[in-house]
């Protein structure tokens, strides 16, 4: 049908067509629609956000100009400074943690083994709740006089320990509510990635004699490490911008100890009404968003090649 | 057959038959069904006292035939979604709940609510026995602004006092606290850290912590700031001596991880009956005498603020009602901020325990306390509380700020750092966002 269709044009009308219909002009409408929405909910607040950061504005009062200003006071800002530095010390252990424990968990549950299905099913219900919601039963559990945790490790003749009331103990344990909530997603990424692997690799490897560890050392790792790269760029970018759970559980406190750029950010615009300043502080975290998952893009790329 | 106490009960109901009748013919002439039709959105902070409004919200209903349209949000979003609604100029509110400890001066600036000094004055909108003169002095003050325009109505005092754990006081004979030396020393003497009871507790989550150093530089007969509100008072040999005695009773008396407290998890190690003391405020009786709530209902006192050495005073925080300027129907919004105030509603509050009341009418009802769980001696600690109260925090329009700065420096010393130190730091950070609130 289509080889008949092709054959009754014209060639006259064929060559003519390039020059007398542009179909790509005809296409723009078709984007309109998104392009709309885009230029509404992305670019028009982003180009606002920028505006506003150069400006001293406080909600109720007057708007003024001031350049670079608000950019300049993050230098010498300690809250920030401390902000930013505690923000990439909770992700890079909320990176690590549910990585090694999710890589480990895919390669269990790719095994057969009875049960399985429910205990995957298990393993994935943190994941589904309300991170608010868990924050909560968390924060009860943490109570260093009446949470179980404490009544946990007494029990079991261990000291009892300050969880979130204490500034040296807070981000781990902040880290540990989020990998016991995000490490259902990075083993659940990284189990799709071994069950596509081809069988061929591991029996020849079996046929040369190679252990178990040197089968996942030398092929099961390098063909699963994009999908670990996949799982490891979503799971820092949202724990760069974890703001729930902490929220939540600690506010930032005790003090400012767990306060991220994110808790800071939202203090500035939302309890002391300092827009300009917010504003600020969202256009460098979106700089460092980007910069880091750029980092992360690259470094797969690199591993893909390779 | 007819008992002593039923015939006790006729008299006094024909006794108290002239002043109900004058009462609902003083009613009758005012017309509540003015704004029938028209329906009023309120937004309020969760608290008992929104609790109460919206358990009898019908009552308004059927009396006015006004629909309202209420939600109650956590208080710390609900304080910057209104203001943050409030800037728009179109706000989805007709009337706001809100602290004027937290919120008095930066609404004032915007004038964001109405000045309720016409309406008030307007017999036609405003019920004869409201009688606004029955309200405190204090409170009429605290409602107004520094330019003289009242935008909002009083609805409630939340008084600071200390609720106690009377069998922990008597299983070691210990009388209760008249100053602060005496309550730091009991706290010393209540701690036993090895079955895990402690002699206090209190907030220390920065922020939050900041109207408990307050309460002790009260008893410094000092505020945090100057009354014209342009210097601050918080790095004085008073403020280091209230911030000291701050630090010795958080630091040798409260629960390991009292840094991270607030008032919830203070209210949680109290009704466990962990804790002799807790300073607060009065408004989170009700689930301490509420038995299945409480461990220990049966054994809470209540301790006026202790005296400190030069002075004797408690912290006071009042919740108040407005009408937005951008309401579409301002004179409905009155009557429901007028009927939120009126003499019956804070009756029910203060019965049901939500705070003191700002009307002096109520403490003379003598059936306030009638069924009520919470006794003479939560009254009495509540009426002596009123007669020493003062501002807790400075009202200025960074009062966040001023919260979160020496917050953190309060937990700092929870931590064991130097008082002095910290105080001197956080008025040093603090000084430039004040003057600048101050040029506007």
């Amino acid at each position: 049908m289509s080889h008949a269709a092709t054959t009754v044009v014209p060639a006259s009308n064929a060559a003519a067509r390039p020059s007398s219909r542009n179909y790509a002009r005809s296409y723009w409408l078709f984007i309109l629609p998104a392009g709309i929405v885009v230029a509404a909910v992305i670019v028009f607040p982003w180009i606002f956000t920028l505006f506003m950061s150069l400006q001293d504005f406080h909600v109720g009062g007057a708007m003024r100009f001031v350049g670079l200003a608000n950019y300049e006071r993050m230098l010498s800002d300690d809250r920030f400074i401390w902000a930013i530095i505690r923000t990439f010390y909770f992700t890079a252990l909320a990176v690590i943690f549910p990585t090694l424990i999710g890589v480990a968990a895919a390669v269990c549950f790719n095994k057969h083994f009875p049960l399985r299905g429910l205990a995957r099913t298990i393993f994935i219900l943190p994941m589904m709740a309300t991170p608010v919601a868990i924050a909560l039963v968390w924060t009860m559990m943490f109570h260093p006089q009446l949470g179980v945790l404490n009544y946990l490790l007494t029990s079991v003749g261990l000291p009892p320990s300050t969880w979130v009331y204490d500034s040296a103990t807070v981000i781990p344990t902040l880290v540990m509510v989020e990998t016991w909530q995000w490490t259902p997603l990075i083993m659940l990424i990284v189990l799709g990635g071994l069950a596509s692997l081809p069988q061929d690799p591991y029996e020849a490897a079996a046929l040369d004699g190679a252990s178990g560890w040197q089968a996942f050392r030398h092929i099961t790792l390098p063909l699963v490490w994009p999908f670990i790269m996949v799982a490891l760029v979503l799971r820092a970018v949202d724990a760069l911008k974890a703001f729930d759970t902490i929220f939540v559980i600690t506010g930032g406190g005790p003090g400012t100890s767990s306060e991220t750029l994110n808790l800071y950010l939202y203090q500035e615009a939302f309890s002391y009404y300092d827009i300009g300043y917010a504003s600020a502080i969202v256009v460098v975290f979106f700089i460092l968003i980007m910069a880091v998952t750029l980092v992360l893009m690259g470094t797969r790329k690199k591993a893909k090649a390779a | 057959m007819v008992t002593r106490r039923t015939l006790l009960q006729g008299s006094a109901a024909i006794l108290a038959a002239p002043a109900l009748i004058s009462r609902a013919n003083a009613q009758s002439k005012f017309d509540w069904q003015q704004c029938k039709g028209q329906t009023v959105v309120v937004t309020m902070s969760k608290n008992p006292r929104a609790d109460t409004l919206q358990k009898y919200q019908k009552e308004f209903e059927a009396l006015t035939g006004i629909k309202v349209d209420s939600e109650q949000m956590p208080e710390q979003q609900q304080r910057s979604k209104a203001i943050l609604e409030l800037s728009t100029g179109r706000p989805s509110f007709d009337v706001l709940h809100y602290s004027l400890h937290v919120s008095k001066r930066i609404i004032g600036q915007g004038k964001w609510l109405e000045d309720l000094r016409p309406y008030v004055a307007n017999a036609a909108l405003t019920a004869p026995d409201f009688d606004f003169t029955d309200f405190s002095p204090s409170s009429r003050t605290t409602a107004t602004q520094p330019d003289g325009r009242m935008d909002s109505l009083p609805l409630e005092s939340d008084f600071w006092l200390i609720y106690v754990n009377k069998k922990l006081f008597a299983d070691k004979g210990i009388k209760m606290p008249t100053t602060f030396d005496e309550m730091l020393t009991a706290a010393r003497a209540l701690t036993d850290k090895s079955s895990q009871t402690y002699g206090f507790v209190g907030r220390g989550l920065r922020n939050a912590n900041v109207p408990v150093w307050t309460n002790f530089l009260l008893g410094q007969n000092q505020e945090t700031i100057t009354p014209d509100a342009h210097t601050l008072l918080t790095d004085t040999p008073q403020a280091i001596a209230a911030a000291e005695m701050y630090k010795s009773i958080m630091r040798d008396s409260a629960p390991p991880g009292v840094v991270g407290f607030n008032w919830n998890e203070c209210q949680t190690s109290f009704m466990q009956g962990k804790v002799a003391m807790w300073m607060d405020g009065v408004g989170f009786t009700p689930p301490l005498v509420d038995k299945t709530k409480s461990k220990i209902a049966d054994q809470v006192g209540f301790v006026t603020m202790p005296a400190g050495p030069t002075g004797h005073g408690c912290s006071v925080f009042t919740d108040a009602v407005g009408v937005t300027s951008q309401s579409k129907v301002k004179n409905a919004a009155y009557l429901y901020c007028q009927w939120a105030t009126g003499k019956q509603m804070l009756l029910n509050m203060v019965r049901a325990g939500g705070g003191a009341s700002p009307r002096l009418s109520t403490y003379q009802d003598q059936g306030l306390m009638a069924n009520s769980p919470f006794g003479q001696e939560w009254l009495g600690t509540l009426l002596a509380s009123a007669k020493i109260a003062r501002s807790g925090l400075p009202e200025i329009i960074p009062v966040n700020e001023f919260r979160d700065t020496f917050g953190v420096a309060l937990t700092n010393m929870i931590g064991g750092a130097d008082a002095a130190t910290e105080l001197k730091k956080a008025t040093e950070n603090f000084k430039p966002i004040l003057e600048k609130s101050l040029q506007g």
